[in-house]
C-alpha cells in the first residue's frame, strides 16, 4: 500500500430534495507516473489510483478512469442531484490493489 | 492611415492601463473556510516607514484559482501535510517516552506562538526561530533525533503550528537583546549578492508588483510561510525560499538553519509585523 494513503470529502449535511450539491474530494497520494527514473537511473514504478467512483445509495454517480498524468494529491469535484436521504459511498482503486473507501450520509432538509 | 494611427494609439494607451492594473496588487479580501477575515493588507510598520506605505501579503499578488485554493481547508493542498503533523504531534518519539502533546496539550494552545518567532531565547543567548525551538524540544525534552531543518516532518510540524495561529498578526519583536541580529538581517536585505548583484529590496522593495519573467513579483512577505507551492506540490520553509532567492542571483547560498538566514528571517518576518499568519499558504 502507498504511504500515507488518505481520503477526504466534503459533502453538505443536509439538501432539499432534487437539489444539485457540491461534492469535493480528495485523496493524498502520491501518484507515481512511472515515466520517472530515480537517482539509480531506473525507472520508478508506476503507482496510481487508476479508478475513483461515487455512489448514491447504492446507484452509481461517476466513475472515472485515471490517468498516470494525474498530479499528486488528485481532487475531484462534482454536482450531484439528492433525491431522497441517504449515503455517498466513494471509492479509490489503487494500482497495488488497495481500495480505499469513504461515505458521507445527507438528510433531506 | 490617420485613422490607423487613431486606432493604434488607443491600444496603447489600453495596453498601458492593463499592464498598469496588473501590477498592483488585486483588490481582494481573503475570508477563510468564510468565516476568519485575513489582514493580507495594512500600514508599513515603523520601521519600514521610509520603504513602504502600504505592506501587502503574498496573497494579492497571485491569481484568481489561486487565492480562492487558499481560502478553503479543504481545497489548500497544504492542509494534507498539516493533518499528518496531527498525527506525529500525538506520537511518543525519543528516550523520554513524550510527545508533543504530552507537554503542550491540543494543538490549538499553541495559537499565538507562531506570530512571534524568530524570537530572543534568554536562555540560550540567542534568537531562534521555531525550527531550532521545535529541534530543542525534541533533543531536550523529548530525547529524540532532531529534524533536518528543512525536511518533510519540520516542514509540516510549522505548518501546523501556523495553522492554528492563522488570522492572528505577525508580531516580532526587533528590539532589545534581538535587535544585533535584526540588524544583521538588515543588513543582508540591503546587500547585494551573487553574478546578477541582486539584494533582496532590489527585487521585493523597488520592484514588487511587477513581472520578473513570468512570475508577478511580490513584497516578499513571509507571513504565508510554510507555503505550499504549486510547482512542487509540497511544502516549503522560508528558508528554502531564502536559498532559492539567494540562489537566483547566482550566489553561493547560506545553508538553511545558519545564523545568517535566521537574522535574515527575523528581519524579513519584522517587515510582515501586522498581516495575518496564513500559513500554510497557496502560492504558485
Amino acid at each position: 500500500m502507498a504511504k500515507d494513503v488518505k481520503p477526504r470529502v466534503k459533502v453538505p449535511k443536509s439538501a432539499a430534495a432534487g437539489e444539485a450539491i457540491v461534492i469535493k474530494t480528495l485523496i493524498s497520494h502520491k501518484m507515481e507516473s512511472g515515466q520517472r527514473k530515480g537517482d539509480d537511473g531506473n525507472k520508478i514504478p508506476r503507482s496510481i489510483i487508476n479508478r475513483f467512483t461515487c455512489d448514491f445509495n447504492g446507484q452509481n454517480v461517476v466513475d472515472v478512469t485515471m490517468e498516470p498524468a494525474i498530479s499528486t494529491n488528485p481532487y475531484f469535484e462534482f454536482q450531484a442531484t439528492v433525491p431522497e436521504a441517504g449515503e455517498f459511498k466513494f471509492t479509490w482503486y489503487d494500482d497495488d490493489g488497495s481500495v480505499y473507501e469513504d461515505s458521507k450520509t445527507i438528510e433531506i432538509g | 492611415m490617420k485613422r490607423l494611427k487613431g486606432a493604434l494609439s488607443v491600444m496603447a494607451v489600453a495596453a498601458c492601463a492593463a499592464s498598469g492594473a496588473w501590477s498592483d496588487p488585486v483588490d481582494d479580501t481573503l475570508v477563510l473556510n468564510g468565516e476568519t477575515e485575513m489582514v493580507t493588507r495594512t500600514s508599513a510598520p515603523a520601521h519600514l516607514s521610509d520603504a513602504f506605505d502600504e505592506i501587502y501579503s503574498g496573497w494579492l499578488f497571485r491569481g484568481t484559482e489561486t487565492r480562492a485554493m487558499q481560502a478553503d481547508d479543504f481545497d489548500n493542498p497544504g492542509m494534507i501535510f498539516v493533518e499528518q503533523a496531527e498525527a506525529v504531534w500525538e506520537t511518543v518519539d525519543g528516550s523520554e517516552g513524550k510527545s508533543c502533546a504530552s507537554c503542550h496539550g491540543a494543538t490549538e494552545d499553541m495559537a499565538g506562538v507562531r506570530p512571534s518567532y524568530p524570537k530572543w531565547n534568554e536562555a540560550a543567548g540567542e534568537v531562534r526561530t521555531l525550527e531550532m525551538q521545535i529541534n530543542d524540544c525534541r533533543k531536550t525534552r523529548m530525547g529524540a533525533e532532531e529534524w533536518k531543518y528543512t525536511g518533510g516532518d519540520m516542514v509540516n510540524m510549522t505548518a501546523l503550528l501556523a495553522s492554528v495561529s492563522r488570522g492572528m498578526p505577525v508580531n516580532v519583536a526587533i528590539d532589545g537583546p534581538a535587535q544585533a541580529t535584526w540588524e544583521q538581517g538588515k543588513e543582508m536585505y540591503y546587500t547585494r549578492y551573487g553574478q546578477l548583484e541582486l539584494s533582496c529590496a532590489n527585487c521585493h522593495e523597488q520592484s514588487y508588483g511587477m513581472m520578473i519573467r513570468a512570475d508577478h513579483l511580490s513584497q516578499g512577505q513571509i507571513n504565508g510561510f510554510p507555503t505550499y507551492r504549486l510547482k512542487n506540490t509540497k511544502l516549503n520553509s522560508a528558508h528554502d525560499r531564502f536559498k532559492g532567492c539567494i540562489r537566483d542571483t547566482r550566489a553561493e547560498t547560506f545553508s538553511p538553519g545558519s545564523p545568517e538566514l535566521v537574522a535574515l528571517e527575523l528581519y524579513v518576518a519584522s517587515r510582515g509585523n501586522g498581516l495575518s499568519v496564513e500559513g500554510p499558504s497557496v502560492r504558485n
